[in-house]
């Protein structure tokens, strides 16, 4: 018989080792072959997906929350404390064996104080699917990992970006960050300790939104290589997602570079290495390699394209200024859905801002319209069908209302990173549709943000509304086909992924 | 990295009345080694573990142990008492006592390093060889071989 066990204990350095160990004496005395996984202080290996699909039964002896318990749905399972497996294997293996016969299946993963605000891993119904799939969901799981670690940041920095408008009016944003509002030039505020002298109490909010914000991309792809290779991923991920920062690589920039560090860590503990080295490799050898590794693939071969492609596209964009409004109103619309805060959102954003410049208030407001629709369409969606989303996504979905109503796209990224091939076309197509309709409107808008706290400065308002309502919907109906098609199951399964913390640090 | 175990952090005449008595001791072993910063500190978090739920497993083995801030290497006291020490094991008390002290911060190695101690206690013949082992060298030395292959 194949059986797959956990085992874990507060401390984490004694008995979670030893009921490792007695029930892989037992097993081999018994002739049943045993995989354990120990979730203790010296890190976990997680057990391969494969000898789960492939195991009879399942083994928890564990006296604290088994962590990502998910993977196990579906199978017999037995649940015993670690003490029970060190003084009594054997016994715990017989009853392994009924258990398997009868079948006695693992509950779905609900219990523990993990499943708060955490999204799915994947989903644990790998079982019968091929190897493509498999990477697929994987693939899934560790981007949920990641968003569901992102979207705390995004909410509660999106909310005090959006409060430091409503308190301040829009031109907080360039108090603190220096610019032209309506005519009036504002200085930066370089030194922090001025920063409510300057700005005000909404400077305060609005700059501490900023900061929050400015993690997005680090946590998403920090999480994303957690995801993947568990602890040593973080320094990796999470410069690879500082970097593209940096380079103006936006969420998908660090969504690739989380997936790059999390592929290197867990290529670099594949090899082999003596005694002597194990010991320093996960605090200091892989995380400098991996984040070497990582760090020189963004700034080289991710950086460089990006900022050529980022000039090729200003200067094509600027090009078709005199071209038809309304096809330039669509474009406008596709770009800034793209990425949200990528490069090429940044290109059309910058295009509206020089156009508002020069007087032309009519692409400005096609802009701002268009970078509203994408978390207020994906907002509308987890309303109309919140089967296809997972929890997270549907609270990530309550703060996505104001923050889509703010102007504040990056409220749509939560659901892009987590499912990019559906989510990211669906913005486009609805945002395409508003900002086209800005164009025939000729609505305009004397403000470079705000969102619908700036309708005061926008021409034609009530058809700008209507404009934004539209693709609203268009994206909302978009993104509810979308992520109908081609799924197994809704998303409904949707167990905790992060680790209890507790059980390893304090345990 | 210090050694997990040395002659002095072994007492193979541990008397003591009770677990708290005997962990006690081995820890003063370990103060006196400096492998204990602050011997109280470090007593009350091994008691947190052991509120938590006795660390007396079957077969006459008491593995009192913590994660501590007061520790500086991850150390092994080991006691021996002939008497036996309530370690709250359905099955009677302990003759072979574990001290198992981690570093709060403790790195995978250090971690490893306990985790393949923690596998050796499984077995009964390691188990048997420490029972009968006649000197503090023989211990340390047995400790060596099992646990870290040297």
């Amino acid at each position: 018989m194949k059986i797959v066990a956990v085992t874990s204990c507060p401390t984490g350095i004694a008995h979670t080792y030893m009921a490792a160990e007695a029930l892989e004496q037992a097993a081999k005395d018994a002739g049943h072959e045993l995989k354990v996984e120990t979730q203790g202080a010296a890190g976990a290996e997680p057990l391969p997906p494969e000898d789960i699909a492939n195991a009879d039964a399942v083994v928890f002896a564990a006296d604290v929350e088994v962590r990502n318990r998910e993977r196990f749905a579906g199978k017999p399972l037995v649940q015993t404390s670690v003490k029970r497996a060190i003084n009594d294997a054997p016994g715990v293996l017989a009853e392994v064996e009924t258990a398997a016969e009868r079948g006695v299946t693992a509950a779905p993963a609900t219990a523990g104080p993990a499943d708060s605000l955490v999204a799915d891993a994947a989903p644990a119904l790998a079982t019968k699917v091929d190897q493509q799939a498999h990477l697929g969901i994987r693939l899934r799981g560790w981007l949920m990992t990641g968003v569901s670690y992102m979207i705390p940041f995004v909410a509660a920095g999106g909310i005090l970006i959006a409060l430091a408008f409503l308190l301040g009016g829009p031109e907080v944003a360039n108090k603190v960050n220096g610019g032209t509002f309506e005519g009036v030039e504002y200085p930066a505020v370089t030194d922090l300790s001025k920063l409510v002298v300057q700005a005000g109490w909404a400077g305060l909010l609005f700059k501490i939104g900023a900061t929050s914000f400015f993690m997005l991309v680090p946590i998403l792809a920090g999480f994303i290589a957690y995801a993947m290779a568990d602890r040593p991923g973080l320094v990796p991920g999470i410069v690879a997602g500082l970097l593209a920062n940096e380079i103006g690589a936006g969420f998908l920039g660090g969504l690739v570079g989380g997936l790059l560090a999390g592929a290197i860590v867990m290529a670099i503990k594949r090899v082999k290495v003596p005694r002597g080295v194990a010991g320093i490799m996960p605090v200091v050898v892989i995380p400098l390699v991996s984040a070497l590794v990582v760090g020189a693939l963004m700034l080289v071969v991710v950086g460089q394209p990006i900022a050529a492609a980022t000039e090729g596209l200003t200067d094509w964009l600027n090009g078709l200024s005199g071209t038809n409004a309304v096809v330039l109103g669509v474009l406008i619309g596709l770009m800034m859905a793209f990425d949200m805060g990528g490069p090429v959102n940044k290109v059309a954003y910058a295009f509206g801002l020089a156009s508002l410049a020069s007087g032309n208030l009519k692409v400005m407001a096609a802009v701002m319209a268009a970078g509203m629709t994408p978390p207020l369409g994906l907002a509308l969606a987890t309303v109309v069908r919140p089967k296809l989303f997972t929890r997270a996504e549907r609270q990530a979905g309550e703060a996505a209302w104001l923050l889509g109503a703010s102007f504040i796209t990056e409220g749509a990224i939560p659901f892009a990173a987590g499912d990019p091939i559906r989510v990211i076309p669906s913005l486009m197509l609805g945002s395409a549709v508003t900002g086209g309709l800005s164009m025939v409107f000729g609505s305009t808008s004397r403000a470079p943000h705000g969102g619908i706290w700036v309708l005061g400065l926008v021409g034609r308002p009530l058809l700008y509304l209507v404009a934004i309502v539209a693709g609203t919907i268009v994206t909302a109906v978009v993104v509810a086909l979308a992520k109908s098609i081609g799924r197994r199951v809704p998303a409904e399964a949707e167990p905790a992924v992060m680790p209890t913390g507790t059980a390893t640090a304090t345990g | 990295m210090a050694d997990l175990i040395t002659p002095d952090l072994v007492d193979l005449d541990l008397a003591a009345a009770d677990r708290h008595q005997a962990t006690r001791s081995l820890a003063e072993r370990l103060q006196a080694a400096g492998r204990v910063t602050d011997l109280d500190g470090f007593l009350a978090d091994v008691r947190a573990r052991e509120a938590q739920m006795p660390t007396g497993i079957e077969g006459g083995i008491g593995i009192p142990h913590a994660r501590s801030a007061h520790v500086t290497e991850p150390t092994l006291g080991f006691g021996r008492s002939t008497a036996g020490i309530d370690f709250g094991s359905d099955d009677g008390p302990a003759d072979l006592i574990f001290l198992i002290a981690a570093p709060e911060g403790g790195g995978a190695e250090h971690m490893n390093i306990l985790a393949s101690l923690a596998r050796r206690l499984i077995h009964a013949s390691f188990k048997e060889a420490l029972r009968t082992a006649p000197d503090p060298e023989a211990v340390v030395n047995l400790i060596k071989k099992e646990v870290l292959g040297q």
